[in-house]
């Protein structure tokens, strides 16, 4: 893993370990990035790609180890304190000011000024169309970010990056966004940068782009580095197995037991993107009662949009729902509810809990309807016994239902969500992600809640980018890719290749469909 | 802040804890407060008469502080009450004094039950034009709510042309007497606006803490997304906060002109802020999700103690409003100091359980 006295070397971690507050985000990580080469990171989500490169950018600190760039040492304060040293990042989350025009975005806090007659307007998007049009972008640099497809604001992200005149430049997921025709000018724009001297650091979960791009390969898993390779002497079922590993984690054993009749099926389920196409597009599955329905996908492959246009939170979704074969009438999630499905969201913070309301409250909020008495008040007795078994039967440690939800762990926060989801007395249970941002125990427990449900005749849909995971859960796995579900396999016949290969699927057809 | 946590002992714990019960209980030190300070420097403060004569000017705080603390819990803010209560009681007063003329020689004329009611639903009805206008139309509330008192008080200086409606005395033949019963009729030695306080309030905290529609109140407030995710109608729950806002207006229009026997078309300028500083001395938080009735109730009796006191003492109302003012800063700031140490404490608490 030391490449030794390697002189295109430009910048290495030595023995880099990054620690949040009781969790290794990192671990004992070397890494060399190599100038005029594109460096490839990849590893599942939470792997921690995107922490390692925080610590590069100048966002984080290491908690132990070196950084040294040119062979000394150096030390990142602030990602300004980074650039100067010639680091950009393109993030993952577009940092961009929607308010602002595209030019003094690029040019945000490096305003070029007129001395006391302030910013040179002309000259900033005179300069902002340069770097725009190496891009084949098409952005008129006085537009407004706000104003832009999500595509080409990733494009001015990029642009931004550029412009900023690097030695390193990292680009985390640049192509989630864009289109075939967008991302060959990008790798095209790449290759100029890498023939400049530049190192790229690049991170995608699309195995075909590392493969089509990158110089240098590494691959990282729980935190750690697993394996380092030049690209073309690897193939993707290496890149795979390197991600995965052999060592199993705590999955609850799949307990047997006979599937019942379908009770969910959605036809033909569409939702238009702000940006024109579709988030959703013609998605058509069931699942039957008992049954554990894994989706895979990557991030956006549409299927946190599946799951609220099932739950009817999209006013201009379309397709129809059928619940225990009958058609879902209601559109408004109350409604929804009422009728058999319910949600788990995948962010637990700003979807799942109400902060300011207990434990207890949260619990029975989305099913006081059932605890009322004369048709408005709240049965106390009723609803304090409900609370309990459902502390009881999640195993929530709640030391009283009565604190603060936020005074608990995210693993013991998430069984909430579940358990308010859960008193709703659901027939379909939708979980979005439900193993995101947990410990390990209450992963463990998440997953033998869900077992336990299926056996009582639930009928359970989660999604997961997590490929152990889907390949342990469930039943049936079903790939979603680009808004389109293009392939539901056996769990029998389910291979982790064959996985991986179909989430990229929808991608690919854009790219034949575009030439 | 590792460090901090391991060497912190359980006095720190426990000291702590006492802190922050104090901060709980603040809104009641400070009544106990502007009472004793008064007692002790206003002559005839504690005296019976007073007291009552206090109450009923708190009332009408109250009234409105209540209406304004279901809305603030939501995340809104209704700034229209105050032109509420005054065209509330130019509705009351017209329909006692003139009816309702029907263009073509008749002009009909309602008993005082139907006046009140009547007056009653203008008051929701303008709550409800706040709530669609929030709900419907997405305008943000400060914005929709401020147009409403534009409006609504305009209405109220057009329906009189800017002239007071007098002496609301009504005509037996018209069965429109007996209005000043609201305003200084009383049942078992006190005021009835004191009376219907009592029912209004209590009816409003079994609201909050029993019914379902006021647990969504709460949700609605602490995390809009989360609610409408969990099935909560947002809607219908901003809907019923505004109506209720406006009902509580309503009553305090009634009650004003029922006092004065006659309606102004002036009547509730600037009452909004009052109402808005009681709530927020109540402990309700700005940022929706907190708040109580009891603490509104309490907020408004503190601001109302401190400012009937201060004319007591003969000092000039200048100086009225710095205090006020200061009062309430020193409020949201005591309720930042509490939030924080509040946070500390459970983060002690789970450090000490390990």
């Amino acid at each position: 893993m030391h490449p030794g006295k390697d002189d295109a070397c430009v910048l290495r971690l030595e023995d880099v370990t990054k620690v949040y507050s009781g969790i290794v985000a990192v671990r004992h990580a070397n890494l060399a990035l190599r100038r005029g080469a594109v460096n490839v990171l990849v590893g599942e989500n939470g792997a921690g790609k995107s922490t390692l490169m925080r610590i590069i950018a100048g966002v984080e600190k290491p908690s132990i180890g070196r950084i040294l760039m040119d062979g000394e040492e150096v030390e990142f304060h602030s990602p300004a304190d980074a650039q100067r040293h010639g680091i950009g990042m393109v993030f993952q989350e577009l940092n961009l000011f929607g308010n602002l025009s595209v030019a003094e975005n690029i040019f945000a806090t490096r305003e070029i000024m007129r001395g006391v007659r302030g910013i040179d307007h002309r000259a900033q998007v005179e300069k902002a169309n340069h770097f725009l049009d190496k891009l084949d972008a098409g952005i008129n640099a006085e537009t407004l970010v706000e104003d832009l497809p999500i595509g080409q604001q990733q494009l001015v992200e990029i642009a931004k990056a550029i412009s900023l005149d690097t030695r390193i430049l990292i680009l985390d997921e640049p192509t989630s966004a864009l289109s075939a025709a967008e991302v060959d000018v990008l790798f095209k724009v790449i290759g100029e940068l890498k023939a400049q001297g530049v190192a790229i650091v690049y991170i995608s979960h699309r195995l075909e782009e590392l493969m089509r791009i990158g110089d240098y390969i590494t691959v990282l898993r729980d935190g750690q580095i697993t394996g380092h390779a030049m690209v073309r002497d690897i193939d993707t079922k290496w890149i795979v197995r390197s991600m995965i590993g052999s060592d199993a984690k705590d999955f609850a054993k799949s307990v047997d037991h006979r599937l019942g009749e379908e009770i969910f099926r959605a036809e033909d389920i569409c939702l238009p993107r702000k940006t024109g196409g579709l988030a959703v597009d013609h998605v058509s599955i069931s699942v039957r009662a008992g049954e554990v329905l894994g989706i895979y996908g990557l991030m956006g492959a549409g299927r946190s949009e599946f799951f609220e246009c099932v739950m009817g939170q999209h006013a201009h979704s379309t397709g129809s729902i059928r619940v225990g074969g009958v058609e879902v009438a209601g559109r408004d999630t109350s409604r929804r509810i009422r009728e058999g499905l319910a949600l788990i969201p995948e962010d637990r913070q700003r979807e799942g809990l109400v902060q300011a309301l207990s434990i207890a409250s949260n619990l029975t909020l989305a099913s006081l309807d059932r605890f009322v008495r004369f048709g408005f008040h709240i049965a106390g007795e009723r609803e304090r016994s409900a609370i309990k078994s459902a502390i009881r039967d999640l195993s929530i440690k709640a030391p009283n239902p009565d604190f603060e939800v936020t005074s608990m762990s995210g693993g013991n926060q998430q069984k909430v969500v579940i358990g308010k989801a859960l008193m709703t007395e659901p027939k379909v249970l939708l979980m979005d992600e439900p193993s995101r941002g947990i410990d390990v125990g209450a992963k463990a427990d998440v997953f033998r809640t869900m077992r336990r449900l299926a056996g009582e005749g639930l009928a359970i849909l989660f999604s997961t980018s997590d490929l152990e995971e889907v390949m342990a859960l469930s039943d049936r796995i079903a790939v979603m890719s680009n808004g389109r579900l293009v392939a539901v396999i056996d769990r029998r016949d389910a291979t982790e290749e064959l996985i991986v290969k179909a989430s990229a699927e929808g991608h690919k057809t854009t790219r034949e469909l575009a030439q | 802040m590792t460090t901090a946590t391991t060497t912190t002992d359980a006095t720190d714990v426990s000291s702590g804890s006492v802190l922050l019960t104090l901060m709980k209980l603040r809104t009641f030190i400070a009544l106990f407060a502007v009472i004793a300070f008064f007692s002790i420097f206003a002559p005839n403060f504690l005296s019976t008469a007073n007291i009552i004569l206090m109450s009923k000017h708190v009332a009408l705080n109250a009234f409105l502080a209540m209406g304004m603390t279901f809305v603030i819990i939501t995340g809104g803010i209704d700034l229209s009450v105050g032109s509420i209560v005054g065209l509330c009681g130019m509705v009351a007063g017209g329909l006692i004094l003139n009816g309702i003329d029907l263009q073509f020689g008749f002009t009909v004329y309602f008993n005082i039950v139907e006046v009140c009611l009547i007056t009653l639903a203008v008051g929701v009805a303008i709550g409800a034009i706040n709530g669609l206008l929030i709900t419907k139309l997405n305008v943000a509330p400060f914005i929709a709510t401020l147009g409403t008192l534009y409006v609504a008080r305009g209405f109220a200086l057009l329906s009189s042309d800017g002239q007071t409606f007098p002496n609301l005395v009504g005509k037996p033949e018209l069965a429109t007497t007996g209005f000043a019963f609201l305003g200084s009729g009383r049942v078992l030695g006190l005021p009835v606006s004191i009376w219907i306080l009592i029912v209004v309030a209590l009816a409003a905290a079994y609201v909050a803490k029993y019914t379902p529609i006021g647990r969504h109140i709460f949700a609605v407030g602490g995390n809009e997304r989360a609610a409408r995710m969990s099935g909560i109608r947002v809607d219908r729950v901003k809907m019923f906060v505004y109506m209720f806002s406006g009902f509580c207006a309503a009553i305090v229009g009634l009650v004003i002109s029922s006092e004065l026997m006659a309606s102004h078309p002036a009547t509730g300028n600037s009452f909004e802020l009052n109402a808005i500083a009681a709530a927020v001395l109540g402990g309700t938080s700005m940022s929706g999700g907190r708040g109580t009735i009891g603490g509104t109730i309490i907020g408004a009796f503190v601001i109302g103690i401190l400012s009937d006191g201060l004319v007591m003492m003969g000092i000039s109302s200048f100086w009225q409003m710095v205090i006020k003012g200061i009062v309430i800063i020193v409020a949201v700031v005591v309720d930042q100091a509490q939030r924080r140490l509040q946070q500390q404490v459970t983060l002690m608490q789970l450090a000490k359980k390990g």
